[in-house]
């Protein structure tokens, strides 16, 4: 029985925060925003080189061939630095979906060059996760047609995976679709709507067959947004706390003030459960099937709560400066609002929980 | 991360299994405290002392405790702890105690040999119960400022003063306590740490009655109570450090995972049997997802747990994971308690034996008890000073002057 991270999982985590660290300041993330750049090429090239978005995919295909865990524990990074780049759709969804339900020359012919960084997917599941103001994509032949709402990780992707109203799930290349970017509040990743005009695809083979394919994509998914929800909290929260130890007032630094102490204390004790939850929901998915869709679905909706009561605190402890833009603290407060509604909002997931449990 | 068992510890799980499959028949009822040595008959120990002497024997009580005071001897191994807690508690048979875990491993800890051979074995046989006197009227989250008053007299220190939140000293057969015995030191370096009977001339217990009817505390009174010099636990003035061992003890005790796992899944179970027009309320929307809000925080309270266990076993400090156990922990368990009220509706208010009252009014008993529980063993507000300056190094709260009037 150990419940902790190996040391080749805390080197890794401690590899990429550096990266981030060097060049992933706010500095940059603000420039980004300003220029609606989600993809930042410099810092996307340096996560390459490491083998980031081929985590997840096996090693015959190039990638690292690494489990959920090790995902989230980049994505709990990722969303410590607020950063810049293609993840959770195009390096955990696309090539999960692929090597569950992709035939061997589709695993031949996308993941190589997904692990590479070659080319980038963008994945658009609202069919799945719940439709809004779209067209219903369906599936004729080797053709799609509809409108998928919300996929992610689209900005100058190469090709998006959609899934239709039966749950299938498609390749479609991304000169054969319109996209149609959509700004959302969190300007550190894309999201975009999709149109389909009988577009050519590429089903996954086993998707057609079978629905649980979807289902567990969508737990890895949401088990790596709570990840990167986890990690930007924590950053608000380290942030609150370095401010409640340097700002004063009346002569006074203001962590010593008991109400300003007790919301850090709060911050963190509502935290650090949900560091436990998002490992074990992870290591349930790889390794205690009977255990990872309820976690999965707890991850998402326990970080979703979490993650916005810490935002809301954090802010203020930073008093006025906390609502300016000149601290920057918005961007983090912003990923963690996105989270919240990406792949299920926390009332949906906790439906999906009660279903698993055969309580409805 | 590796969530199997190895195969000394599935061993040691059957065998315990197995050992509760054949035994159970032999432990007493639920009893809420250790039977005291007043109960005792005069013809040998009582079933409750049996049960547990047969614990020891096996291994699953007193397991750290040396043998030479009666214990089984074992190697701390935190994991063995945890799998005897799991298992005693999925069998729902009443597991074994260390004697009291405030008091015997801080006699093991700090006591004289003399000491440990008086105090430790009786405790862990059950023969000798214990109370702790720490709050007083005028201390309680601010308790180095404790004022109840031993002097030396001859061999003897002469207790004056007054205890209150003393559970159980109505059933005790001994107390902790502490006193102050250098008036004229800073407060935290004139603390004493004393054991003595209950039964000590001078010794009053009045019951307090806590706002769930029950009499659980008590006040307790001290007129020229004499106590032998020798009953002091280290050195005089030294009684605060010895009473931060105990209080290092306790609070691992408040806030258990598995505590709000069970409570968790009785809800399931009532919200699954109990009807509103003939449906389940676990078909109301509204009371299902409170329920699952609940089911997250548990999750990670557990899991939580899990990590706090695996750096024991590592013997590396577990840092903020234990620090927010006590506050978080309570404080789930109060919802639950909540939660199962609502659910229950005006049914939940039934108490005192009323008719239609579900599982004999225990949800509002727990209610109230965890809110007791929420501000006692250190308040909440006292546990997010802890978070807040140890676990977060934020700076304490400057020291007032504050001048005699």
């Amino acid at each position: 029985m150990d419940f902790a991270l190996s040391e080749e999982q805390q080197f890794l985590q401690q590899t990429v925060n550096e990266l981030l660290q060097d060049q992933c300041s706010l500095d940059i993330v603000r420039q980004d925003a300003a220029e609606n750049e989600t993809k930042n090429q410099a810092l996307y090239g340096s996560l390459t080189e490491l083998g980031i978005p081929g985590t997840l995919i096996s090693e015959d295909y190039g990638g690292v061939g690494l489990r959920l865990l090790d995902a989230a524990l980049i994505a709990e990074s990722l969303g410590g630095s607020v950063a810049t780049v293609p993840y959770i759709g195009s390096s955990v969804l696309a090539p999960l979906a692929i090597q569950l339900a992709g035939s061997d020359e589709q695993k031949d012919s996308w993941l190589p060059k997904l692990a590479s960084g070659e080319i980038t997917c963008g994945v658009a599941l609202g069919e799945h996760i719940g439709a809004r103001d779209n067209t219903p994509i369906t599936s004729e032949g080797s053709k799609v047609s509809g409108r998928a709402m919300f996929a992610l990780d689209v900005q100058d992707a190469d090709v998006f995976l959609v899934a239709t109203v039966d749950d299938e799930l498609h390749l479609v290349e991304a000169n054969d679709a319109e996209l149609n970017r959509l700004f959302t509040i969190d300007k550190t990743r894309s999201v975009g709507e999709l149109t389909f005009d009988h577009a050519p695809s590429d089903s996954l083979e086993s998707s057609i067959d079978s629905t649980s394919t979807l289902a567990k994509v969508v737990d890895a998914g949401r088990v790596v947004v709570a990840a990167d929800t986890l990690g930007a909290a924590q950053s608000m929260l380290a942030k609150a706390v370095d401010y409640a130890g340097e700002r004063q007032q009346f002569n006074r630094v203001i962590g010593s003030f008991q109400a300003v102490k007790h919301m850090c204390a709060e911050m963190a004790a509502e935290l650090e459960p949900c560091r436990s939850l998002v490992w074990y929901a992870a290591h349930a998915y790889d390794a205690i099937p009977e255990d990872a869709r309820i976690t999965a679905c707890h991850a998402k909706a326990h970080l979703a709560e979490v993650g916005r009561f810490v935002a809301r605190k954090s802010t203020e402890v930073h008093g006025g400066m906390g609502f300016t833009d000149l601290l920057g603290l918005h961007y983090w407060f912003k990923r963690i609002e996105l989270n919240r509604q990406l792949l299920g909002t926390p009332e949906f997931v906790r439906n999906e929980a009660a279903k698993v449990q055969g309580w409805i | 991360m590796d969530l199997e068992y190895s195969s000394e510890y599935e061993d040691f799980r059957n065998e315990l299994r197995n050992f509760l499959e054949e035994n159970k028949h032999l432990s007493p009822g639920a009893i809420a405290r250790p039977p005291t040595n007043r109960e005792g008959s005069e013809d040998g120990p009582n079933p409750a002392q049996r049960w547990q002497q047969l614990l020891i024997e096996h291994g699953y009580a007193a397991r750290t405790i040396p043998k030479e005071y009666g214990g089984c001897g074992e190697a701390p191994d935190p994991l063995k702890t945890h799998i005897i807690a799991e298992e005693f508690a999925k069998a729902r048979v009443r597991p074994g105690h260390s004697g009291d875990n405030r008091l015997v491993p801080t006699v093991l800890e700090l006591g004289t040999e003399e000491q440990k051979r008086w105090l430790v074995p009786p405790s862990i046989r059950g023969e000798m119960s214990w109370c702790q006197g720490y709050s007083e009227p005028g201390s309680g989250s601010d308790l180095a400022s404790l004022s109840t008053r031993a002097e030396v007299d001859g061999d003897d220190f002469v207790i004056n003063g007054q205890k209150i939140w003393t559970s159980g000293a109505q059933h005790a057969d001994m107390m902790f306590c502490l006193v102050r015995t250098e008036p004229d030191a800073p407060k935290h370096q004139g603390i004493s740490y004393l054991v003595f009977s209950m039964d000590t001339p001078g010794i009053e217990v009045r019951p307090l009655v806590t706002m769930t009817g029950d009499a659980t505390f008590n006040e307790v009174f001290f007129t020229d109570a004499r106590v032998p010099k020798n009953q002091i636990i280290g050195k005089r003035g030294e009684g605060w450090f010895v009473a931060n061992n105990t209080l290092k003890h306790e609070r691992e005790g408040l806030g258990d995972p598995h505590q709000a796992e069970n409570r968790f899944r009785e809800i399931e179970e009532l919200m699954r049997n109990e009807t509103v027009d003939g449906d389940p309320i676990m078909d109301n929307p509204t009371h299902r997802d409170r329920l699952l809000q609940l089911q997250g925080r548990m999750l990670a309270m557990k899991y939580n747990g899990m990590r706090v266990l695996t750096s024991q076993r590592k013997h590396e400090e577990p840092g903020l994971p234990r620090w927010i156990i006590k506050l978080q922990g309570c404080e789930l368990n109060h919802q639950m308690a909540a939660m199962a009220i609502d659910a229950l509706g005006e049914l939940g208010t039934l108490y005192h034996r009323s008719d239609h009252m579900r599982a004999g009014g225990m949800w509002q008993q727990r209610f109230m008890m965890d809110l007791g529980l929420i501000i006692g063993g250190g308040t909440a507000q006292i546990q997010k000073n802890m978070i807040g300056e140890r676990a977060l190094g934020l700076p304490k709260e400057p020291k007032v002057e504050v001048k005699p009037t």
